[in-house]
């Protein structure tokens, strides 16, 4: 899979899902990265200043740490990540075997609520990133 | 592997700093960072441990402007050195475009400067790189030692145990002090820069 450069065109897809599915939910910020961590698109709400840069570097080391304990304790992999604040959450999920979705909301959203359209995206990113490698 | 944006016209270019244990990975990146403050827009992330040492890596973005319509970020990583972090120093590797061997210059570290090179070679293996393909510098450092009476090899010596096959570009350096810390910096972005090029045309 090539996934070192993607089109204009399946970048402007992504963005429009990630905005309809979460941004439009009242989430923060939404990052896709590569488990090099690098940043495939970011969005954010226009209010939050988060250092995408430094964010997806921790988070891919972050991500890639949890997969070798899953390891340890007999797991093929924990394919969600979830770390509660007091006034914002990060929550993770796998796309692929390459591709990590990152949200950061605050406490006005319900968790559940969140998980459900995250799922919902990745579905739809995975068809548009399909016909990439295809 | 560099990722590129079509649509921001961004290049994303993964340099990591590789070395023996105490060899002055970090404090290269440490220099740039204050040396090159100007450029960087956020601050240096480092994961160490209560004994300052590099846990998991160290990380330092900075943008190098334009090159043909396309903003080139550089993202700098250290890994940890000592020998039992190797499956941290893995995962650090994965998607690197260009490596900066840090060597330490001190007589008594030349045995761990072979096995470090040895290691990354094995290493860029598990990734399918080849450490005779990818973008590499070799910096001896720590050469202002020589002035405190600490016994340092001489860099033919260093040159031929570590550089008499990879035949790359090579420099001594002084990672506290500053000397050449910007010369090898320059010149594996610009090693990395042409092959990430090379291989897009």
């Amino acid at each position: 899979m090539n996934y070192g450069i993607v089109s204009q065109e399946q970048l402007e897809q992504i963005d429009t899902i990630l905005a309809d599915k979460l941004i439009k939910l009242g989430v923060d910020c939404v990052i896709i990265i590569d488990m090099a961590g690098n940043i495939i698109t970011a969005k954010d709400n226009g209010e939050s200043k988060y250092d995408v840069y430094s964010f997806a570097a921790l988070a891919a080391g972050n991500f890639a740490t949890v997969d070798a304990m899953a390891k340890l304790v007999g797991e093929a992999e924990f394919s969600l990540l979830f770390h509660k604040g007091q006034d914002s959450n990060i929550h993770f999920s796998k796309i692929d075997d390459e591709l990590l979705l990152i949200s950061m909301f605050g406490k006005d959203i319900s968790l559940g609520f969140l998980r459900l359209n995250v799922v919902e995206a990745i579905e739809q990113i995975k068809t548009v990133w399909d016909t990439s490698s295809s | 592997m560099s990722f590129i944006n079509l649509k921001d016209k961004v290049v994303q270019v993964k340099i990591v700093y590789y070395g023996p244990g105490r060899c002055g990975k970090t404090t290269n990146l440490e220099y740039v960072n204050r040396k090159f403050r100007d450029q960087i827009q956020s601050e240096m992330v480092s994961l160490k441990t209560h004994g300052d040492r590099t846990l998991f890596f160290d990380f330092l973005p900075f943008d190098m402007g334009q090159i043909k319509g396309y903003d080139i970020k550089i993202q700098l990583y250290t890994v940890p050195g000592q020998v039992k972090y190797n499956a941290t120093r893995k995962l650090v590797l994965k998607g690197v475009d260009g490596v900066v061997f840090v060597a330490d210059a001190m007589e008594k570290q030349r045995e761990k400067n072979i096995r470090s090179l040895n290691q990354l070679h094995e290493n860029l293996q598990a990734y399918k790189e080849s450490i005779f393909k990818i973008p590499l510098v070799i910096q001896y450092n720590k050469v202002d030692l020589k002035d405190h009476g600490v016994p340092i090899l001489p860099t033919a010596v260093l040159r031929k145990d570590l550089n008499s096959r990879l035949k790359v570009p090579d420099l001594e350096a002084s990672a506290i002090t500053g000397y050449n810390v910007a010369a090898t910096l320059k010149k594996i972005i610009s090693a990395t820069v042409v092959s990430i090029q090379k291989k897009l045309l």
